[in-house]
């Protein structure tokens, strides 16, 4: 665009040029960098850290109940959220509990993330046979409600965090498959993909280096929601009792395990609520945000 | 109309018979005998050999499925090993608490999404459109179990506002005790809902068709009602068809947290109680409902939108 304005006006305007080009610079900045992805970003940066450092820092078992502590103990300087009904410190127990939650949510979805695309990028780029049986089998998974796929693999996996990551491992793909496949269907007719075939570039190269670029924006927007999805799964049968066991914290069990004593202490209930809470308007942010900044401008 | 619904019902079928095989796998995938595993704590030898011989499970594994299918289509999906009656028969009790459910969120969720998105569209941008997205933003991350059990201590087990637990006795009942649990329910859906109606509202506003109908001199209102509105009800009933799937998946927790007798709370017992055919049932039903739910969407396009013929 710089450019095109040098030409047409001729040689003089050469400052003006790029004046407009380093003000069409700041703009891109501005959309990549903007508010929302800002915001996404700095409440997922500070939770991470919450849940790496406060378990080192803190001088308190998560698990063990601690009988030298009070027991439903308000907030406190020892305690920043109180204890729980075993003497146990709250702040402790959900940065633990956040550490499997959010290592389930990133292990879950990174890998339905590769293999949905991947899978996505080959029907997409290859149609035929393929294309058809994977477009029925996300039918059918699309068809399924999430919670209850997982749910009935979990009970043919047996209880657990991990087999719940499976589970999600089996479904999840469906989705990311079928949005890079009709990415794919539109950037593989794109005249530099015909170009790139016509040069004679390997199918394998101009997949990787020409189609997935421009696929795999939508897969990273959908990923944010994903992992929130993921987490609020793996939260809500682990509140059911067929995820993470006690003593161990994670934040849908504290949630159940606060049930008892609602009416004596509701703190304990909400805390963990909020701290899922934050983790998802925190990757719902950074979602909107990227869709943004990844957005080919317009 | 009819031809339509014909080549509807048709293109179910692969579908269809893709649940069922997940269904069929279910127990086989499980380790030991299916035989066993399905009769549980009556696996005699007797019993086990005369299963067996009723499932041809000594047959390759499709004649088996074929066996499967024949006697699903007869309505019989075995027994459950808990109660020792017909799971489908189970199925019909706990049916209707579901359905019920799921139609009152989606209601609610309507009835929460509508003028919400009426608002921040008609004030874009204003302090009211800021609070309308952040509304959208909690609702959604927020974790149905979490606000759940809080609407439940909160109004129910301390200020005896709704009851604690149940299903309610006729209608008005189930509206009574189904409140809070749908409620739940309907918050993270009308997140959805808000977010698609009031950016259709916004772009169905600056049409062509809805200026022609300014220019002609009809009041705001009537042109907001009959020309953006039910414009823009048609995108956003797609996505509550979708979402109503969604809300048949989060009638698991929260008819577990309610103690509603449904379908929901009775996968998750069955699964503490290894009383597989219980699951594949609920499976099987589960998947039923959300392909017939996709029916009525494409149906009641032709209702929301006379321009779609069939």
């Amino acid at each position: 665009m710089a450019a095109e304005a040098t030409l047409a006006v001729g040689s003089a305007p050469l400052s003006a040029a790029a004046v407009s080009q380093s003000s069409d610079r700041k703009r891109t900045l501005q959309r990549v960098l903007n508010p929302l992805l800002i915001a996404g970003g700095i409440v997922i940066l500070l939770l991470t850290l919450f849940v790496v450092i406060y378990p080192l820092v803190s001088p308190y078992n998560p698990r063990d109940p601690d009988f030298l502590q009070p027991t439903f103990a308000p907030s406190s300087w020892a305690h920043p959220l109180g204890t729980d009904n075993f003497g146990r410190d709250t702040l402790t127990r959900l940065a633990y509990g956040g550490r499997t939650d959010i290592l389930i949510g990133l292990a879950a979805t990174s890998v339905t993330l590769v293999v949905g695309t991947v899978l996505g990028l080959m029907a997409g780029y290859y149609g035929g046979w393929f294309d058809n049986i994977l477009m029925r089998l996300v039918d059918f998974f699309l068809t399924m409600p999430y919670l209850v796929l997982v749910i009935a693999i979990v009970a043919i996996l047996g209880t657990g965090v991990w087999n719940i990551v499976y589970a999600i491992w089996i479904v999840g793909w469906v989705a990311y498959a079928r949005i890079v496949r009709a990415e794919t269907l539109v950037a593989s007719r794109l005249e530099y993909v015909e170009a790139a075939r016509v040069v004679g570039m390997g199918e394998f190269r101009i997949m990787l280096r020409h189609i997935l670029p421009n696929v795999i924006s939508a897969a990273i927007v959908f990923a944010m929601a994903d992992i929130v999805l993921n987490v609020l799964v793996t939260s809500s049968l682990s509140f059911l009792g067929l995820g993470e066991q006690p003593p161990n914290p994670e934040w849908g069990l504290m949630v159940a395990e606060a049930r008892d004593f609602f009416l004596r202490d509701w703190r304990l209930m909400t805390y963990p609520g909020i701290a899922v809470l934050i983790l998802g308007a925190g990757f719902g942010l950074l979602g909107d945000g990227l869709a943004q900044a990844l957005r080919p401008k317009s | 109309m009819t031809a339509y619904v014909m080549r509807r019902l048709a293109y179910m079928i692969p579908v269809f018979l893709l649940i069922s095989l997940f269904v069929f796998m279910m127990v086989r995938l499980v380790p030991g005998d299916p035989a066993t595993i399905m009769l549980g704590q009556r696996a005699t030898p007797e019993n086990v050999a005369a299963l067996r011989q009723k499932l041809h499970l000594d047959a390759p594994l499709w004649v088996q499925y074929g066996t499967f299918v024949g006697n699903m289509l007869r309505g019989d999906l075995g027994d459950s090993l808990r109660q020792q009656r017909p799971v489908m028969d189970i199925l019909g009790e706990r049916l209707p608490a579901t359905l019920f459910l799921v139609a009152y969120a989606g209601i609610l969720s309507v009835l929460l999404s509508a003028p919400l998105a009426t608002v921040a569209a008609l004030r874009r941008g204003t302090w009211v459109d800021q609070v309308v997205r952040l509304y959208v933003l909690l609702a959604l991350a927020m974790p149905a179990y979490w606000i759940g059990m809080m609407l439940l201590q909160f109004f129910a087990v301390k200020s005896h506002i709704f009851p604690v637990a149940g299903y309610g006795e006729g209608f008005f009942g189930h509206l009574e005790s189904l409140f809070l649990p749908a409620l739940s329910m309907a918050l993270a859906v009308s997140s959805i809902l808000i977010r698609s109606l009031r950016n259709s509202i916004i772009e169905t506003m600056g049409a062509d068709y809805v200026r022609t109908a300014r220019a002609k001199g009809l009041g705001g209102r009537s042109v907001f009602t009959w020309h953006v509105l039910r414009n823009s009800a048609m995108a956003t009933a797609t996505i509550l068809a979708v979402n109503l799937a969604f809300m048949v998946g989060g009638t698991v927790i929260i008819e577990s947290i309610f103690a509603i007798p449904g379908i929901g709370s009775l996968i998750v017992k069955a699964i503490f109680d290894r009383d597989y055919p219980i699951i594949q049932g609920v499976t099987l039903a589960v998947g039923i409902m959300v392909l017939f739910i996709n029916l009525a969407t494409d149906l009641s396009y032709a209702v929301l939108d006379p321009r779609i013929k069939y």
